[in-house]
């Protein structure tokens, strides 16, 4: 038999598969939107995805410039896209997610909360030491509306109630913070240093505003304002500004492969932390509309519901507010989750592929 | 077999699959469509509602805005805007309307579509890409990178692909009777697509094409009348030789 009468029957056999490869295309875009109906059904998808896998190959080679190749490209792409989509189990993710990924990036940021936080005081100090020296300097980080209500002997948080209803006031300040934080973030994309320049604003605006207060006789009232909402928005400053520290030396100094890839893997995993710091900005949000403003609080409510909601804080950035059953291995967490995970929506179906595929195999004699 | 500037996925199966990227024009085209479609959203939702809260024709916001007039007015019609990629991107598995009309969609870096945690990463970056004004570092890195992707991508492991377009499996040659294939597909698709034409083509182009194709396959053009030349062909294409 000729290498050209090999092929064409090599042809007609593949193109006797069309029915199947029509099949295949129908179960992939059903699966894509919809569950599997039982487990058999979504078995046969990766049965498919190996068939049109080999007919492709076949197809390539005997009939490269033909429709029958461009159906088969765009039946294994479709398939390629079923198997490889993810669980919809939002519940599930979440749980996950704050009970196992937050608490893990938490560990692998430490060194960056670390050092994050020296930053974040050293630039308080800065900035109290530089208005407490030179108070005109004051203008740099206060508006002049600020400056006159507090030279007038009034904090400028004082009746603002009168303008601004509690719940307005807590959504503006509540997505006025998540913006800055996503910011901090983001802005680590700069080698890190947008990350130190809002980090290091911020500091020296806190630090700046407390002296100019101070110089005023304003302290102690400024600090009776912030300490309820104060101590979590301002660790949550120092987390979104680990997360873009990671993100900046990831691009620095890459870690994993290449620095795109270093990028990648830093953002995605540190990305995980921003929600968590949202989530709690919301609660700093609430705090700040609606008791740091009302003088009816005393100063010892305040403390407690500032340090108790910073231990909030902590129990859940540790993972303790949900029931833990195992850790995820650091090092899974670097992969990604297509390897984690082979194919399709049902749990343990990688396991009965497994199965079934033993149990072809030819048992060594007992 | 792959262009150049496909995204090539290596498979379990070991047969790769190419992904065509698309270019910052079309996500250029696509972001166009979206910014219309989100912004038609935000104004008919502020203007609606900006009127029913004012409870006359007026879409001015109050001197004194209360709690109600963000919640109802302000909120969800910037959650439209603000959270409309993301929001759609989820739901419709990293499509938008705007991608859908240009044909792109996003996929990871193997092929897939992404999570929840990579779209909103990507959408994250938003910051970034759309400084300092009109998305001038997303277009830029879009320009510069080899997949044309912009920050957000980068973050998030993703990038445009072109969608394939549906490909309709021609009808396929039946072994003849001896159980041999008389015609390569690539025939077989030739004849059914001049079939397929017949009725639109003139008497001429019948001629010339009908005659063409049958001389290829040895066939005497004897009386080359459009029905002659039409029975021809199919009794070709049904595998039984002329």
């Amino acid at each position: 038999m000729s290498d050209d009468d090999r092929d064409r029957a090599l042809e007609a056999a593949l193109l006797s598969r069309a029915e199947h490869w029509k099949a295949a295309t129908a179960r992939a875009q059903r699966l894509a939107r919809e569950p599997a109906a039982d487990l058999a059904d979504a078995t046969k998808m990766a049965d498919d995805y190996r068939l049109l896998a080999h007919d492709l190959a076949r197809a390539r080679r005997l009939i490269p410039n033909t429709r029958a190749r461009e159906y088969l490209e765009a039946a294994y792409v479709r398939a390629h896209g079923t198997l490889y989509r993810k669980a919809w189990r939002p519940a599930d993710a979440l749980l996950t997610l704050f009970r196992d990924e937050i608490p893990a990036v938490v560990r692998w940021l430490t060194p960056h909360i670390i050092w994050a936080t020296t930053i974040f005081i050293l630039t308080v100090f800065a900035g109290y030491w530089m208005v407490h020296t030179y108070p005109d300097l004051i203008a740099l980080f206060a508006s002049p509306d600020l400056i006159a209500t507090v030279e007038r002997g009034q904090l400028w948080t004082e009746g603002i109630l009168n303008i601004v209803p509690s719940s307005v006031l807590s959504l503006q300040i509540l997505t006025n913070n998540i913006v800055v934080s996503l910011f901090a973030y983001c802005a680590g994309f700069v080698f890190g240093l947008g990350t130190l320049y809002i980090l290091g604003l911020n500091g020296l605006m806190l630090g700046a505003v407390f002296a100019f207060t101070g110089q005023h006789g304003l302290e102690p009232a400024l600090f009776r304002f912030i300490v309820a909402h104060g101590c979590v928005e301002i660790s949550v400053m120092c987390l979104s500004g680990a997360a873009g520290a990671a993100v900046g030396e990831a691009l620095i100094r890459p870690s994993h492969g290449d620095r795109m890839e270093s990028f990648r893997i830093a953002a995605l995993r540190s990305g995980k932390l921003l929600i968590a710091c949202a989530v709690l900005l919301v609660g700093s949000g609430i705090i700040e509309g609606y008791i740091s403003p009302r003088p009816l609080f005393p100063l010892w409510a305040r403390l407690v519901i500032g340090i108790g909601y910073w231990f909030l804080m902590i129990a859940l950035l540790k993972g303790w507010l949900f029931p833990r059953t195992a850790l995820i291995p650091p090092r899974l967490l670097d992969q990604p989750r297509s390897s984690q995970r082979l194919i399709l929506r049902q749990q343990g179906l990688l396991q009965l592929v497994r199965r079934r595929n033993d149990h072809r195999r030819p048992q060594p004699p007992q | 077999m792959h262009n150049a500037r496909d995204l090539v996925v290596d498979s379990v199966t070991g047969v790769d699959l190419a992904l065509p990227v698309a270019g910052p024009g079309v996500r250029s085209y696509a972001f166009l469509i979206d910014w219309v479609i989100r912004a038609i959203l935000f104004t008919a939702w502020y203007g609606v509602a900006a009127v029913i809260y004012n409870r006359r024709w007026t879409f001015i916001a109050p001197l004194s805005p209360d709690a109600k007039w963000f919640v109802l007015v302000v909120m969800p019609a910037a959650a439209m805007y603000f959270l409309y990629h993301f929001v759609l991107e989820i739901a419709m598995h990293g499509r938008t309307p705007g991608k859908r009309m240009a044909g792109v969609h996003i996929v990871t870096r193997e092929g897939g579509s992404p999570g929840v945690g990579a779209l909103l990463t990507r959408n994250v970056f938003r910051l970034v890409d759309s400084m300092p004004l009109l998305y001038g570092v997303g277009l830029v890195t879009a320009l510069a990178t080899r997949d044309h992707v912009r920050v957000g991508d980068m973050a998030a492991g993703t990038l445009l692909v072109y969608e394939r377009p549906d490909v309709v499996l021609p009808e396929l040659v039946a072994p003849n009777a001896s159980g041999e294939q008389t015609l390569r597909s690539s025939d077989t698709e030739i004849i059914a697509e001049l079939l397929l034409r017949w009725p639109h083509l003139d008497s001429d182009a019948r001629q010339s094409l009908g005659t063409a194709v049958l001389s290829r396959h040895a066939v005497v053009v004897s009386t080359p009348t459009d029905a002659w030349l039409r029975a021809q062909l199919e009794r070709l294409l049904r595998g039984n030789s002329p």
